[in-house]
């Protein structure tokens, strides 16, 4: 299986990383060993059998809805770098999310 | 050359369970930042979205109430970016079984022409948390609305005009509040629309190619956005240009539509299904069960008050434009209030009332049994449709007992003929003069008679009986 270094630079875009010439070429060659070794899977005769969603039997695991005390805000904030007025502070990133507003 | 436009539109649509779609944290609305959250929205490392049952339930109550086919066997699959709004970098959603699909609702357009719009698909998903973004550099992130649960209502290619956009939109927020799964308030963000719209020369075997708006928060947004889409999209076509796929947002100070990003720069979102929750069987019996919660939709009860109460179409229409309106409708009507005049007074008094201050009829002081009890003094002849009015300004801003207090006040309309003869009598012996203009032929005296009498009751007297007092005493003199 051939991977390109423009599919490496695709994913890293996606996943907002920056790499330098000399990692892409590193990265690519690692990421293709490893696309090599999984594609050995791709050999077993699938015929005929359901694809696994989950791979616990469990059916219909729900809670009932009922909200619970929240989590303190000043515990979570114990882990966040930069917080002001009970906000995350975040780097701007101006490119619009998903469901942003 | 002519066209053809066609529009998809995909609805974001918050429910108000609870507690929120994979968490328990509360769904509160305006709360302080970051108050209403909990690790699970957060992903703190090695938490286990659970799903909440309550959102399964209030998807089947909108999949039921449009008429949509429910998936009985489901999966949820997850959705990936990188935004910080969303600090799990993946959205669970459901892709390859939405919880329904194949749905429909039925507009009604200005003219009365009906038409029904098809529903793809409908499925269950969380909103991310909200992102202010501030000029000096930095981004401020509130995750209290990670996490609340959503569902996205994807109908068929089926509209081809802004109004009928409009028409559908109108009816499926009001179908949703009538389910009581959502305020579905546009402006406040518990429903937002994606809009797809693609233009093609009528006749084309082609399809046109498709832009979409995003996020767009009110009706009118709506209709200005389709209608200047139609006109940018045709005019490239005249010209001899191409439609580019692309994402557009509808710069509202403009009325106008701004390219926000084209299909190159299109995510990937790599879904695959969501390890960290199993599978779900929906049953018949919980389908019959969350059936049974469902209140009667609009259209039956309009059919309902037309052939049951006689009540004209246009009045039952507007009776059942909001669950509020018609539920206290037929509250008022089970209080013994008769159908016709328990709807005048909705539409007329009331809702003129509340037009002018600018409120719900929740925010008043008026209940079923006070509007019923003042119809009923009205229709029984105790109180004038005057006092009526006075009756109504008191029991609609303050919670008084409309029998209770026609009497304390004074208010009761006198019209036992008994007590009313004498009066005639009296203001007859008062004025000969009056007696002989009328029967000269002078009906302005008859007026002034009626006036005199009024005069002596304070107000009081029943035009009607009155009327038939004064014209036999008359006759007799």
């Amino acid at each position: 299986m051939n991977i390109t270094k423009e599919e490496v630079r695709k994913i890293a875009s996606l996943s907002k990383l920056e790499f330098t010439e000399a990692e892409l070429e590193k990265f690519t060659s690692q990421i293709e060993d490893i696309m090599n070794m999984s594609h050995q899977l791709s050999k077993i005769d699938t015929e005929g059998v359901k694809p696994t969603i989950n791979v616990t039997d469990a059916v219909n695991v729900m809670r009932e809805d009922v909200a619970e005390e929240p989590t303190p805000r000043e515990e979570l904030m114990k882990n966040v770098p930069d917080h002001e007025d009970g906000f995350i502070k975040v780097p701007a990133i101006l490119d619009e999310g998903e469901d942003d507003e | 050359m002519n066209f053809e436009t066609t529009i998809g539109l995909e609805v974001h649509i918050e429910m108000q369970t609870k507690s929120k779609a994979y968490s328990p944290a509360p769904v509160v609305y305006g709360a302080e930042p970051n108050t209403n959250t909990n690790v699970i929205d957060w992903a703190y490392p090695g938490v286990l979205p659970q799903v909440n049952k309550g959102v399964l339930e209030y998807g089947m109550r909108a999949a039921m109430a449009l008429n949509c086919e429910i998936n009985q066997d489901l999966h949820f699959d997850r959705k990936n970016y990188f935004y910080p709004d969303n600090p799990k970098a993946y959205q669970i959603t459901q892709k390859d079984t939405p919880l329904a699909h194949d749905g429909y609702l039925e507009i009604e357009l200005e003219d009365g022409t009906k038409k029904k719009i098809g529903i793809e698909e409908m499925h269950v998903e969380e909103d991310a948390g909200k992102n202010t973004h501030n000029p000096n550099g930095y981004s401020y992130v509130d995750l209290n609305r990670q996490g609340t649960p959503l569902i996205e209502i994807v109908s068929k290619p089926d509209m081809h005009s802004a109004d009928e956009a409009y028409a559908y939109l109108s009816r499926l927020r009001q179908i949703i509040k009538f389910t009581g799964i959502s305020d579905v308030k546009m402006e406040q963000g518990s429903m937002r629309a994606d809009v797809n719209v693609s233009v093609r020369p009528i006749g084309s075997d082609k399809p046109g190619v498709r832009t979409e708006m995003k996020n767009l928060n009110s009706l009118e947004h709506v209709r200005k956005g389709i209608e200047y889409e139609e006109k940018r999209q045709r005019g490239i076509l005249l010209k001899g240009g191409e439609i580019e796929q692309e994402t557009r947002r509808f710069d509202e100070p403009t009325g106008t539509t701004v390219l926000m990003r084209s299909k190159e720069e299109a995510n990937d979102y790599r879904y695959f299904p969501e390890p960290d929750l199993p599978t779900y069987h929906i049953s018949n019996d919980w389908m019959d069960e969350v059936r049974a919660s469902i209140p009667e939709m609009p259209d039956k009860r309009r059919e309902r008050y037309i052939n049951e109460w006689g009540i004209p179409a246009y009045d039952a229409k507007v009776l059942t434009q909001s669950k509020e309106m018609s539920d206290f409708y037929e509250a008022t009507v089970a209080k013994g209030a008769d159908p016709k005049l328990a709807s005048n007074w909705l539409m007329g008094e009331v809702n003129a009332y509340l037009n002018d201050k600018q409120i719900e009829l929740a925010d008043t002081a008026l209940t079923p049994e006070h509007l019923a009890t003042m119809i009923k003094l009205i229709k029984d002849g105790t109180i004038s449709s005057k006092i009526a009015k006075k009756v109504f300004k008191e029991i609609i801003t303050n919670d008084t007992e409309p029998k209770a207090w026609v009497e304390e006040k004074g208010m009761v309309q006198l019209s036992d003929p008994a007590k009313l003869q004498p009066i005639i009598d009296e203001v007859l012996d008062n004025n000969q003069q009056s007696i002989e203009d009328f029967k000269n032929g002078k009906d302005r005296a008859f007026g002034f008679l009626v006036g005199n009498i009024m005069k002596q009751t304070r107000g009081k007297a029943n035009p009607k009986v009155v009327n038939k007092l004064l014209t036999e005493s008359l006759k007799n003199r």
